[in-house]
């Protein structure tokens, strides 16, 4: 049986996964790949708002903010 | 904007690089800053310093360089009006900017990678090009090593390693664009380079469909360069295509477009995201080995202060308190500097009084010219220290925290969190708080954004809870032994209210005019650093000369036409009389100290006679009936209509009414007790707890500023917009001053 895919917002603060693909074409796509998510990329969770959205993560060595929406289009492989 | 004939140079980046401080540092703080025309994206132009800066010119140093700052942005894809306006500007399509002979790319240093994205797009577009890795000295700090050297030589354009902010490295910059431009000045081969990196780095179906595209294009006149054709065909964004492709040309033009993405799609080649990965690739191949990284990988301190600021509990708090301490410090440190110009205004005023005798002319200038537009003047001080404190915010990247901390909420009732920094720069002014908006990508969080920004309590209303809640509240009142008065708790209210009707406004508009879709929320959360105090005092600086140059142009004009409404049709002449009779006894050595008081009671009386003659005065009696209901009187109807084009407006209303009306003395601490000494027909005074906070109500929430509306038009592209935002607010005034009123008469 296959299991739903692991996306960033399956992620604990201090857990990493390296990027596998990015769901869909669309401009918010586009824009994810622009600041640097690309498949092969680790990133690293480093924590969440109030009400756990935003989630704030390291990639390229710089902090990007993503709403929980964004980041479960995200697939990883989580190490 | 005109097209001149010096050589130019344009400064991009992403944002959070320092390019700010970059652009200061190059132009010593003087910038002229407007609109491209048609879009509100704001246009810095400023005048590259010769080197050393002290150093005089000779006749054989370089020309002079203008140097253009472009909106910080990580991509030239045409999705956002920033981005657009960048690309026009760099290729040379920007009507009334000649195309920039040379670009410098600043990055910051430590996030090469990422950095050098928008840059393998900017070095498509063939221009002379420079790489400035800024923030050096945050490098060695973060445990970073780059060859820059190595990474000059495969890049194929000169690296300069700076520090805006400690000034290093800024001459190195200056020669290398002044060697750049004199280098670029005989020869045209603009587009060779870019043709070159693209072969090199996208697939080359893609890279046949541009070719093939731009000849048709030529072969139709128009000449684009290859880059923008690459845009076209990869962002399809319909509102950049328009701006670029005659009309004539648009039908055979989407035909073509559409016949050549099938094209690309067959050959296998993936929507807009294989350009990502191409750069990508480019950048990776570039920086192979440049690179090196010890185990530290980010500012730890950074991180500290990062826990506990963005912390659920914690970070709320302390932005709650942060605001509350900001308003008591604006009321607390201005003190001086408006007791200052009180002085000198009140000195100004005597001094034209004793040149002049009674009549027209001196009135105009005593009670039109010099009491209107000084006691609006006299709240610069107020202005410049909000500005000053959202600038450090901004720039030491607070801001950016608050939006991530905030997000949630902000969602909830139909923004984003990128709507919290233009929600609070309206806290200074809605103006650039508007224009602001344009880096919330989602259409309609934006506009939901746009019409309640004018309900933040801007600056300009602070004058006006300032002038009340002095008048009113006494300053004896003061909690924690002293620290905390009365006035600023009633101030900080006033300040917040406009933001708490903001919330149910905003979820209204959400729910009702802009339902739809949720928005994104992708933001970079930069390190804290240090604000750099050149970049803040050019902030401010830029802030006070427009509210000066508002001061002189809208409000001069205002108090020039209400002293003209509250002098004319009625017949001075006796009451100058009388003046001058005052006056001559003042000066003589035997003072009649009866008679004079006896001319002073007349002067007042008549006064006041004249005052209620005037048009002023006949237009007040005529509204009365529908601000009695607010606890105003006629006056004070006529003064809140007078500030409809600039709310501040009411200051100097108030001060041409109660000078003309009453006994000269023409400072404000005068117009304060004047109002404190204003009554009503049957003697009730006019100014009370109730209906000064009617009056505070009714400026929180009105839309009484027509550069607001103008600059809405100006976005939205549409009067609906400024109409509606005019209609809502008016109403809202209304309501709640009503409401205030009736409840706080019941004390």
């Amino acid at each position: 049986m296959p299991s739903p895919p692991v996306t960033l917002r399956d992620l604990c603060i201090g857990e990493q996964g390296v990027i596998v693909q990015i769901d869909g074409s669309d401009s918010v796509a586009a824009r994810l790949l622009e600041m640097g998510l690309l498949p092969g990329e680790t990133v690293k969770m480093i924590g969440a708002a109030p009400m756990g959205d935003p989630i704030e993560f390291e990639v390229y060595g710089y902090r990007i903010s993503l709403r929980q929406v964004e980041s479960s289009r995200v697939c990883i492989e989580k190490t | 904007m005109s097209i001149s004939d010096r050589p130019s140079v344009a400064l991009i980046g992403n944002p959070n690089t320092g390019k700010s401080s970059l652009f200061n540092a190059l132009c010593g703080g003087k910038a002229r800053v407007g609109n491209y025309p048609g879009v509100t994206v704001e246009h810095k132009t400023g005048r590259l310093l010769p080197e050393g800066s002290s150093l005089r010119r000779d006749s054989s140093a370089p020309p002079e360089i203008d140097v253009v700052d472009l909106p910080g942005t990580y991509s030239l894809a045409a999705r956002s009006a920033d981005e657009a306006v960048s690309v026009d500007v760099l290729a040379g399509n920007m009507p009334g900017l000649a195309r920039p002979n040379a670009v410098v790319v600043i990055v910051d240093a430590t996030n090469l990678e990422r950095n050098l994205y928008l840059f393998s797009q900017v070095i498509e577009l063939g221009l002379p090009t420079i790489l400035a890795l800024n923030m050096w000295d945050r490098v060695s700090s973060s445990g970073l090593q780059i060859d820059t050297e190595t990474l000059s030589q495969r890049l194929g354009v000169p690296v300069v390693c700076t520090c805006a902010s400690k000034r290093i490295g800024i001459d190195e910059l200056r020669r290398l664009i002044e060697t750049a431009i004199a280098a670029g000045a005989g020869t045209s081969d603009s587009e060779a380079p870019s043709v070159d990196w693209a072969r090199a780095a996208f697939p080359e179906p893609f890279q046949h469909e541009v070719d093939r595209l731009t000849q048709w294009l030529r072969d139709e006149g128009v000449s684009l360069a290859p880059f923008q054709v690459e845009r076209l065909l990869i962002d399809a964004c319909d509102a950049h295509s328009h701006r670029i492709i005659p009309k004539s040309l648009a039908n055979a033009w989407e035909r073509r477009l559409d016949e050549s993405n099938q094209r690309i799609a067959a050959a296998g080649i993936q929507g807009p995201l294989f350009e990502t990965r191409a750069r990508y690739g480019w950048v990776k191949r570039m920086t192979a080995g440049t690179i090196e990284r010890s185990s530290v990988r980010h500012d730890s301190r950074s991180d500290t202060i990062d826990r506990w600021l963005t912390h659920r509990w914690i970070g709320l708090g302390f932005f709650l308190v942060l605001m509350f301490l900001i308003f008591q410090a604006i009321t607390w440190f201005a003190q001086w500097p408006m007791e200052w110009i009180d002085h000198a205004q009140a000195a100004v005023g005597t001094g034209v009084e004793s040149i002049l005798s009674p009549g027209p002319l001196r009135s105009l200038l005593v009670d039109g010219v010099i009491a209107g537009v000084g006691s609006v003047i006299k709240f610069l001080p107020q202005i410049a220290i909000l500005f000053l404190f959202i600038a450090i915010l901004e720039d030491c990247g607070y801001m950016s925290r608050a939006a991530f901390v905030m997000d949630k909420f902000m969602s909830s009732v139909g923004m984003s969190g990128k709507s919290f920094l233009p929600l609070m720069s309206s806290f200074a002014c809605a103006i650039p708080g508007i224009m602001a908006t344009r880096t919330i990508d989602h259409r309609k969080d934006r506009m939901v954004t746009m019409l309640v920004a004018p309900l933040m309590s801007c600056s300009a209303r602070l004058p006006v809870y300032v002038l009340m809640v002095y008048a009113i509240f006494p300053d004896e009142v003061r909690y924690a032994s002293g620290w905390i008065s009365l006035q600023g708790i009633i101030i900080f209210a006033m300040q917040s209210l406009g933001a708490i009707v903001a919330i149910p406004v905003a979820w209204l508009l959400k729910r009702f005019l802009f339902p739809g879709e949720p928005s994104t929320f992708i933001m970079e959360l930069a390190s804290y650093k240090w604000p750099s105090w050149r970049v803040l005092l050019a902030r401010v600086w830029e802030r006070v000369l427009s509210f000066v140059t508002r001061a002189g142009t809208l409000i001069l004009v205002t108090s020039v036409l209400v002293w003209a409404a509250a002098y004319f049709p009625v017949d001075h002449s006796g009451l100058d009389r009388s003046v001058v009779e005052l006056e001559r006894l003042q000066a003589s050595s035997d003072a009649n100290t009866e008679r004079m008081a006896e001319l002073r009671q007349s002067i007042n009386q008549e006064k006041s006679r004249l005052i209620e003659g005037s048009f002023l005065g006949r237009a007040g009696n005529a509204i009365e009936p529908l601000v009695k209901p607010l606890g105003w009187n006629g006056q004070i109807g006529i003064a809140v209509l007078a500030s409809f084009p600039a709310r501040e407006v009411i200051i100097a209303t108030l001060g041409t009414i109660y000078a003309l009306g009453s006994e000269g003395d023409d400072d404000n601490r005068g117009l304060q007790a004047q109002m404190r000494e204003a009554k009503w027909p049957d003697g009730r005074p006019v100014f009370t707890l109730a209906s000064g906070l009617s009056i505070m109500v009714f400026f929180v929430l009105c839309a009484q500023c027509a550069s607001t509306l103008l600059t809405i038009r100006r976005e939205t592209n549409s009067w609906r917009w400024p109409i509606f935002s005019f209609g809502y607010m008016t109403l809202l005034a209304y309501v709640g001053a009503w409401l205030t009123y009736n409840v706080a008469s019941m004390w």
